[in-house]
Formats: C-alpha cells, structure tokens, sequence
C-alpha cells in the first residue's frame, strides 16, 4: 500500500468513528457505540504497527532512513508561504503514534466498562476519538501549523471532555479554565510559528531544521523562537505558571483524566522541544529557563500532592511534577531521556488513574482517600496494579519508571548538580505522597460507610483488562532503554542529527559507569527512604489527614491550599480584566460617545449662531463681502495656491 | 453582464414582491434571494483567477462630467459578491418562524439592500460606488427604524446620521480625486483605475487618506468611531442585525482594500501607523468589554467589533497575508457572526429574553441547537480547521510581520475570544435550568436549514481554503504592486 494512504488512514479511523457515533449518538446502542470506538483506536493502532514494521523493515537495509513525508494536499498558500496538509514518519512520530493508539486503545476499552451507566456514553466515545484524532494530527504533522491543528484541536477535546457533565457549573468552570489557559499558551505558539515564517520562510520541520544548523549557537532569533515555542508547552503541558488547570481537569470522567491529561496531551509540549530539538540546542539560555521552571514545577506540585485527599488531584498534581522532569530532562538536552519518561509515563499514570478509577467505581463515586482503606481484599486486581504502578513512579528498581528517571537525573547530574540534588529530592517527596496514596487505599481498615461496603466489587473486565495490559508494560518498560545505549536511544538517534551538527558535544552523556550506578543508588535509596516513611506513618501507625476544618499550621495550611496561586491569579488578572470590562462598558463607551455627541451638539450650537447671521440686513451682507474679498486677495498675496 | 443581473435582479424582485399578498411573499421573497445565489455562486466558479475585472459592464451615465455606470468583478470583490448573494437567502429562511408586520415590505427592503451591497462591491466608478454606498443605508435604516426594538426611533437615527457624515468626507475626496485625473475628450475621469494611476503629493495623500479613512472606519467601525454599533445591533431587528454585521461593515474593510491602499500609498506610510493602532485598540478594547455583557445580542455586537479591528489591522500591515487574510475573514466573519445571530435569535423566540442570567441548562433538550452553536462559536474563536482560523492566522502574520508588538497585542484576541464565547455558551447552553429554559423546544427544520450551509462554509474554508484563496490571489499580488515600496514582503 503507498505510504501516503497508510498514514491518513491513521487518523482517518478515528474521525470516522467521531463522526459516526457523533451524529448517530441517539440512535445507536451502546454495544455498538463502544466496538465503533474502540474499533476504530484499535484499527488506528495496527496501521501503526504496520507502518512501524515496514520502516523499521526499511531501516534495516538503508543507513540513510530518512523521515517519509506525505503531503495530501496544499492546505494554505499566500504568496511565498506554502503550508501543506502533510505527514512526517519518521522515528519521533512512530514512537508518539504507538503509545497514543496504543494506550488510547486500552483506555477506550476500559470506557466501555466505566460509561456503561452513562446516558451519554455514544457522546463520550465520540469524543475520545475525536481526541485521538487531533492527538494523531499533532504527533504526525509535517510542519508546525498541522501541529497547531492538533494542538488546538486536543485543548477542545479536553474542553468537552472535562465538562462533560454540563449541568455541574464547577465542572464547566474548570472546562472553561483548561481552554482559556491553553489559549494563552497558544499565543506563544502561534507567534513563534510567525517569527519560524519570517525567519526561515516555511513551517516545514525538514526544511526549516536544515536551514537552522547554519546559525551560530545562541543566536537571539532562536532564543525568541524557542521561548515562544515554550510559552505553548507550558500551557499545554502545565508548567508554571500556565499548571493550574490540570488539577481542576480532574473534573472529567476519569478514563478522559488517564489519556488526555496524564499519557498523551500533556506531553505534547515535550513531544514538540523534542521535535525541535536543533532550535532548543542552538539556545541554550532557553534551556536554562527550561530547567528552572521545570524544577520549580516538579518540586510545587509534588509538596501539594503530599496533603491532597483526592484521590484523582494527587495524581493530577504527581503528573504535573512527572512533567516537569521530563522538561528537566530537556533543558539538559537530554532528548532520548525526556522521550523515555514520557513513554514509560504514559503507561504508568494511565495505569494509576485507570486503577483510581476502578477504585471509584466501587466506592459508588468517592474519591476522598479518607473515607478509603483496606481496599486491597475487595479489589484484587485494581490492587496488584496499582501497586505496580506506584513502584514505576517512585523510580524504585526494576520498573519503568526507575530507568526513565534515572537516566534523566545522570543527564541533569552531569549539567548541573545543584537541578540533580532538588531533582532527587522531588523523587523522594514523589515516593512518599504516592505510597502515601496506596496504603491510605488499600491498607488498613475500611473508612467508608456501610452502604459503600455493602457495594465494594472488583471492576468488570473490560476494566481489569486495560489494568492488567499496563501493569506488565509499567514492569516491563524499562528495558526499552537499558543504562548504557538502550534499544530506544540507537532507534531515535537518527532524530538528533541536525542537533549533533550544531553542538557536537551537547548529546553525549559523559559519566562513567561507577558515578552512574552511585547516582541510581542514592535516587533509588531516597525513594525507599520516603516509602518506609509513609509505610510508618501510614500502616503502623495508621495515621488518617485531618478533615477539612481540622485546624493547620501555617506552612501546612499554604501548602494544602495550593500555595493559594488559583487566587493570586484571580486577584491579579481575573478580577482586574472583569473591572476593566465594567469601567471601559460604563465609563469609557460614554466618554467616547459623549465626545460623539458633543462634536454633534457642537455643530447644532454653531448652525444656530450662524442663522442668525442670515438677518435680512443688506448692509452686513455687504460688509461681509467686502471683508471677504479682501481676505481671499491677502491670501493669495501671502500664500500662492 | 452578470454583475448587471446581480445588481438589477434584486432591486426589481424587491420592486416586484410589493405587490405580492398574503403567507406567501416569504417563499417568494426566499427564492428570488435563492436566484440571486445562483448567480453569485456562477460568478464565483466562473471567476478566472486573475488580476482583470470580469463579467462587467460600462455605459454612459452622466456624461457631460465622463461619470459611468460602470461595474465588474475583480478578484478583490469575488468573495463578497458571493457572502452577499450567499447570505441573504438564509437570513430570509431565518425568519420562517417570526412575524414581521408588513411582510412584503419588509423583505422588498432587504432585496432593495442586496442589490445596494453588490453596487458597493462591484463599482469601477468612485461616484456609483459613492452612489451605492449611500443608497445601501436607506433600506437598512429603514429596516432598523420600522421593526427595531423599544429605543430604535433615537438609535437608528444617530446611525444614520453618524455613518452620512462620515460618507460627505469620503465625497469629497472622491470630488478631489476626479479633478486631480487628466482631461480627456473634455472632462476628467471618475474610473477608480484612473484614480490608482494618480501621483498625488505627499499632503494630498495625507488629507485624502483621512478622508476615506474616517468614511470607513465609522461603517466598519474602528475604535473610536464605534458607539453607535452596539445600540444599533441591539435594536435593530435581528435579520438586519445580520445585514449590517455579515454584509454591510465590510463595506468599509473592502472600501480600505479597494481605496486607501492603491491610491494613497504615502498616505498610509504616514498615517497607517496610527490606523493600525487604533484598530488593535479597538479589538482589545471590544473584547474585553464583551466578557462582561450580559445581552447576547450586544455581546455579539462587541466581539464583531473586535474581530473587525483585526481585518482593519491587517489591511494597514500591507502585508500580503494580511491582504488576503482580510479578504477571507470578511467571508468567514459574515458566515460565522450570521450564525451567532441566529442562535441568539433562536434563543430569543422561545424564551423571550437575551439575558444571559436567565438563561441556563438549553442543552438537555436541544441536541441540534447544542451542536451548530458549537461548531458556529469554533469558527468565531478561529479553531483550525475551521474558516476563523484561516482569517486569524494570515490576519495575525500579517500584523506581526508589521509590528511584533502590535502583533502580540492583536493576538489577545483569541484568548479574549475564548473567555467571552465560552462564557456565553456556557450561560447559555450548561448548568441548571431556569424558569425560561425548562421547555426549550430544538431547531425546527427550517431553522437546521439556516445553519446547514453555514456549517458548510465553516469546515470548508477551514480545510480547504485554497477554493477562495487562490481566487483572491493574482488581485492581491496586483494590489502589492501599487504599495510597492512600503510594502513588507515575506522573508
């Protein structure tokens, strides 16, 4: 089959599954509704795979596998800018591709089960596939605009899909929150897409890439390039200070909370530095701020997710720090590594949230971990998951997410120690709150009411499954990338070309091999450390957070309300743009008005003082033309015309 | 000769409907508009993609003084001789489910509009494009004055007379520019071609700059020419509402297109600058004051106002993309904010209000409503995909290339979009229901036959736009070369 074909069918499937149960949600059973959806992520996935197959087939005889562009049509053209409607495979793409259609198969699959009850289940399918399929544009984009296609077109999915209980007004609120903040991450974007236009004269990455390794290091256009660019991934990807949606998108059902922001959207704004790597290589102040509010990020969000209580907001919170490591990762040009961690983040949080939600599920819709415990005789499988999980995201050996972070940190080491100390400390703190979060509901005894113990169940299968698929890949993931030259780093190798040629030095880990095992050792052992912690405070001693009016310290009380950032935004731009709103409604319209009505009272005024010049008297008509004619005669005098 | 059919035809049908009776002058009136579309839709797939005016015609009108009645279809006009053919069927079909007092007059009124608006569009003659230009505001005033709301006596007469005043600067620049044109078989010329070949000084320029520019800036309207905007919108009954939102304010961005930029080039190397900040004042001043309406109708009104400042914008940064990207947003723009309308208008006729705090919940009984308010609000929030978008984003480059600044400060607007649109819809559209609210009854089907080919238009322009821009293109390119050295060209 052509390569052009195969790469619109895979986002074809998905629209067409979006447009079918989309328009006949009404009319078609939810048996139906589901296989379509999940049909359609599933035929998505094994295009994919095939392709995949038939690149690395071709990788194997040729050295020069260069990324297969397939333009289906001319999209925009205004005089010299040409933007196409085209694809990129190459190794980048492939890689985003598989864990987007691959997870998003799995999550589809376990929505069956989780929307059963749902009457707009047909809407909510719909949807899913609707965000695959902008999620696939994103990833598989040949330039930056069919990026932006995507990358707008997911902030609407997660937009309908964290209100998607509409008549909740917090709920809207929060749906609200996502798109405006998302929005103003886009205007970075956009604007760096103009100045990518004017500088090089096209958005095609090939093109564009190629031009940019003739550019010095440091050069100021890119700086103000990159740092556009960046603006966009912080809010997509909830850095400070675009984060504060992300924890308040826990509104949406939680299969939407485990694919769109935890496996795949968020990480859109890495999956895009990573893209344009060449352009971050050739800035490294860039990557210096990078790295400075990454580590910010990571370390506020993991201290807020130490005190939460929902059992959804930790784990919003915990992916809001996973995520700044990940561009920790990337401010020390650390591609491979930041890639790693995104892949083995998608199967660990989808996992997490996946069992949050089975947990959910049972609890009949609690999610305050208070009113938990002792979860894990009701729900086996959602248990030994779970578990499994949180040993991926705590960096302890030998699950995924150990070889992620690690690699990561060894990377940040070697940059600058003083981001590799704060960044241990941010996988201890990470340790604590996720264990925290297991025994709280799985362990000890069950705090829930009798009616809710009544209805504990082990979720049906069509939830377990997805469960079970992850946990093995959350085991398992690590060994995509082994210490030392992993499969993945020699697979994306190729990715990084034009960066090598612009800083030959800036890709290379230099680090042997002793100072490497120590650096896992000490990140493992904090770990620990943190979990035996929790482990005392937690089963031993059986200790349960305070309700809600509990009294607080001080510096507890700041962190449990979130550092109070949702309100300093509100006093501090909210709240001054609706005054400004009222003022300029009420003041300003009749201030420029008045001065329209006065320039109108004005010319009434004068026409009345001018009709009583008109007084019949031949006299003054004649004065007034002698007068007149002199001042013409003077006029010209003085003034030729 | 089909530009003489597209201006006659609807002045005679308008002639022709008084004297029809009864139920009927609705459909009669729907499809002499839809003959009309007709027409508009074979002009535009005939158009050659070139820089020359086609299906024209050119006779004799007042010839002492060498004025001609003389019109035709450049590249710069084909895409509003199709928003207007295009639109004014569905606005007529907008109004099957409402009562208008004198039904034949009213829609004779809004073909008599039609004919006026493709005068505008067509004119190769300053004085007949004066000519249509004025003659396109009596029926709308009339229109406004006769079925507006409570206020319409005082509001529709400022309008009238604020947009008359400003239209006398623009005569007299057109009376100048005629007499500054060379004597040839005994008089000058009024043929706007001959006005782009004039080499006015410096100071000419300057004036007459103003001149056109104070003439349009009060019919788009640009900041602070705007306030009787909103009132009038408010008042006016909403199918006029449309008119002058979808149709008539691109008058104005076509007169900047057609008129400031050929003809007074050094003008606008002065003075554009101060054009271009006003108009970005103006969308961020329009926006922000739009997140806090309460009426749909007049929050509609503000965020037009807004995105108009954009157009505005991007004609002055004499940038290519924002040429183009002004003359795709104008279609984009009249499709979209026809739909807003509608949805208001919809809203209006089973609730009885506008008021966004009585309102609530629409969604639980109104699948259709639900998703053509959504895809129309995409379009006006310039999602990709959708024909917003386009506009927006060539609209947006070409104001940045001028200025990043000014281009920073434009580009709030699809953050501001966002806050007002989505507040609007969720006032609307989510939450609990009200009293007013609890019986919503769904589109009928002539209503769904209103939004059909606007959602039509929406994805269309924004997955294909090369259908209208390749159009527009050679004009343009053509429009570049009298700029010529002020001109900021890509890369």
């Amino acid at each position: 089959m052509k390569p052009e074909l195969l790469c619109a069918l895979i986002p074809l499937f998905p629209l067409i599954g979006f447009l079918i149960n989309g328009i006949g949600f009404r009319h078609i059973s939810k048996g139906a509704a589901g296989a379509i959806a999940v049909g359609a992520a599933l035929a998505s996935f094994l295009t994919t795979a095939y392709l995949f197959g038939a690149f690395m087939g071709q990788a194997a005889f040729r050295d020069d596998a260069g990324p297969l562009v397939a333009t289906l049509f001319n999209w925009i053209s205004v005089g010299d800018l040409q933007i196409n409607f085209s694809f990129q495979i190459d190794q980048l793409s492939l890689l985003m591709l598989l864990v987007v259609t691959g997870v998003g198969t799995l999550i589809h699959l376990y929505s069956i089960g989780y929307m059963k009850h749902d009457e707009g289940f047909g809407k909510f399918m719909a949807f899913l596939n609707l965000f695959v399929f902008f999620m696939l544009l994103l990833v598989m984009g040949s330039n930056y605009v069919i990026m932006f296609i995507g990358w707008e077109g997911v902030g609407l999915c997660s937009y309908l899909l964290i209100g998607f209980w509409n008549t909740n007004t917090s709920y809207n609120n929060a749906a609200r929150k996502a798109f405006v903040m998302n929005r103003i991450g886009d205007l970075g974007f956009l604007l760096g897409i103009f100045m990518l236009i004017n500088t090089f004269g096209t958005v095609e990455y090939i093109d564009i890439f190629k031009q940019a390794t003739s550019l010095p290091v440091g050069d100021s256009t890119i700086l103000i390039i990159t740092l556009l660019l960046f603006v966009g991934a912080m809010g997509k990807s909830a850095q400070i200070p675009l984060y504060t949606w992300l924890p308040d998108a826990m509104a949406g059902p939680t299969p939407v909370s485990a694919l769109i922001h935890a496996a795949t959207m968020v990480t859109a704004g890495i999956y895009m530095v990573v893209r344009s790597n060449v352009l971050y290589t050739l800035a490294p102040l860039t990557l210096e701020i990078i790295g400075g509010i990454a580590i910010a990020t990571a370390l506020l969000a993991a201290s807020i997710g130490l005190l939460q209580n929902d059992i959804k907001k930790v784990l919003a919170y915990s992916t809001v720090s996973q995520l700044g490591y990940m561009f920790l990762g990337l401010s020390a040009t650390a591609y491979t590594a930041g890639m790693f961690h995104v892949v083995t983040h998608a199967f660990f949080k989808a996992l997490l949230f996946l069992g949050a939600g089975s947990v959910i599920h049972a609890m009949s819709d609690e999610q305050d971990i208070r009113k938990m415990g002792g979860l894990r005789k009701a729900l086996p499988i959602t248990f030994i998951t779970f578990l499994i999980g949180t040993i991926a995201i705590s960096g302890l050996p030998p699950f995924a997410g150990f070889f992620s972070k690690d690699e990561i940190l060894a990377h940040v080491f070697v940059h600058n120690k003083v981001l590799w100390a704060l960044g241990v400390l941010g996988s201890g703190l990470t340790s604590f709150y996720m264990f925290r979060l297991l025994f709280l509901t799985f362990f000890g005894e069950f705090r829930g009411t009798e009616e809710q113990r009544h209805h504990l169940h082990e979720s049906p299968a069509t939830m377990t499954a997805p469960l079970v698929f992850l946990a093995i890949l959350s085991a398992v993931g690590g060994l995509l990338n082994l210490p030392g030259g992993g499969w993945l780093s020699r697979f994306l190798d190729p990715v990084f070309m034009f960066s090598r040629e612009v800083n030959p030095t800036a890709l290379t880990l230099e680090l042997d091999h002793s100072t490497e095992y120590t650096l896992m050792a000490v990140s493992a052992g904090v770990a620990l450390l943190a979990l035996v912690v929790a482990y005392v405070m937690y089963v031993s001693r059986r200790a349960v957070p305070a309700p809600e009016t509990a009294e607080r310290s001080l510096p507890e009380q700041v962190v449990y309300n979130k550092y109070y950032i949702d309100e300093l935004y509100d006093t501090i731009i909210v709240r001054p743009i609706r005054g400004l709103g009222d003022a300029l409604y009420s003041f300003g319209e009749g201030l420029v008005d008045g001065v329209v009505n006065g320039v109108a009272w004005l010319v009434r005024q004068s026409s009345a003082q001018l009709r009583l010049m008109q007084s019949g008297s031949i006299g003054f008509y004649v004065l007034a033309m002698v007068v007149s004619i002199v001042a013409i005669f003077a006029l010209r005098f003085f003034v030729r015309f | 000769m089909l530009t003489l059919f597209l201006i006659l035809y609807p002045a005679v049908a308008a002639a022709l409907l008084l004297i029809v009776k009864g139920e009927r002058v609705k459909q009669v009136a729907l499809v002499a508009a839809l003959v009309e579309l007709v027409g508009a839709v074979a002009a535009f797939a005939q158009f050659q993609p070139d820089a020359s005016s086609q299906f024209g015609f050119d006779y004799a009108w007042i010839n002492s003084l060498g004025i001609r009645f003389s019109a035709g279809i450049d590249g710069i006009s084909v895409l509003l001789v199709l928003l207007t053919g295009l639109l004014v069927p569905f606005i007529i079909l907008s109004t099957f489910n409402r009562q208008y007092d004198r039904p034949a007059l009213f829609y004779a009124l809004m073909l008599f509009m039609q004919a006026a608006l493709m005068g505008v569009f067509t004119a190769r003659d300053g004085f007949l494009f004066y000519f249509f230009f004025e003659v396109a505001l009596i029926p709308i005033y009339f229109l406004a004055a006769m079925w507006g709301g409570e206020n319409r006596v005082p509001v529709t007469f400022k309008f009238f007379v604020y947009t008359i005043f400003g239209s006398l600067f623009m005569l007299v620049a057109l009376v100048y520019l005629y007499y500054q044109t060379p004597v040839t078989g005994g008089h000058h010329s009024s043929a706007i071609a001959d006005f782009y070949q004039l080499k006015l000084t410096p100071a000419a320029q300057g004036w007459v700059f103003w001149a056109f520019f104070i003439a349009f800036a009060i019919k788009m309207p640009v900041f602070p020419f705007h306030t009787w905007q909103p009132d009038t919108y408010v008042e006016s009954p909403t199918p006029a509402t449309m008119l002058l939102a979808g149709i008539m304010l691109k008058m104005g961005v076509y007169g900047l297109i057609r008129f400031i930029l050929p003809i007074v080039p050094l003008g606008v190397e002065t003075w554009g600058k101060t054009a271009i900040i006003l108009s970005v004042i103006g969308i961020v001043y329009g926006s922000i004051i739009a997140i806090r309406q309460r009426d749909m109708k007049r929050l509609i009104a503000y965020s037009s106002f807004s995105h108009v400042g954009l157009m505005a914008a991007g004609v002055f940064s004499q940038t290519e993309t924002g040429m183009q990207g002004a003359l795709i947003q104008m279609l984009a723009h009249g499709v979209n904010v026809v739909g807003m309308f509608f949805v208001a208008d919809v809203i209006f006729s089973r609730t009885n209000t506008r008021q966004l705090d009585q309102l609530g919940g629409i969604t639980r009984t109104t699948p259709k409503l639900t998703v053509y308010f959504m895809i129309m609000l995409l379009g006006s929030v310039a999602l990709p995909l959708t024909n917003g978008f386009i506009g927006e984003f060539l609209l947006l480059h070409g104001v940045f290339t001028y200025n990043h600044y000014l281009g920073l400060a434009a580009g709030f607007t699809i953050i501001f979009g966002a806050v007002y649109m989505l507040r609007m819809f969720q006032k609307s559209m989510f939450g609990p229901t009200s009293v007013r609210t609890g019986t919503f009854a769904d589109l009928t089907s002539s209503e769904s036959l209103v939004f059909v080919p606007l959602v039509i238009m929406v994805f269309w322009m924004g997955i294909y736009p090369q259908t209208f821009l390749k159009v527009t293109e050679p004009a343009v390119v053509n429009l570049m070369k009298y700029i010529g050295a002020s001109a900021v060209s890509l890369k």
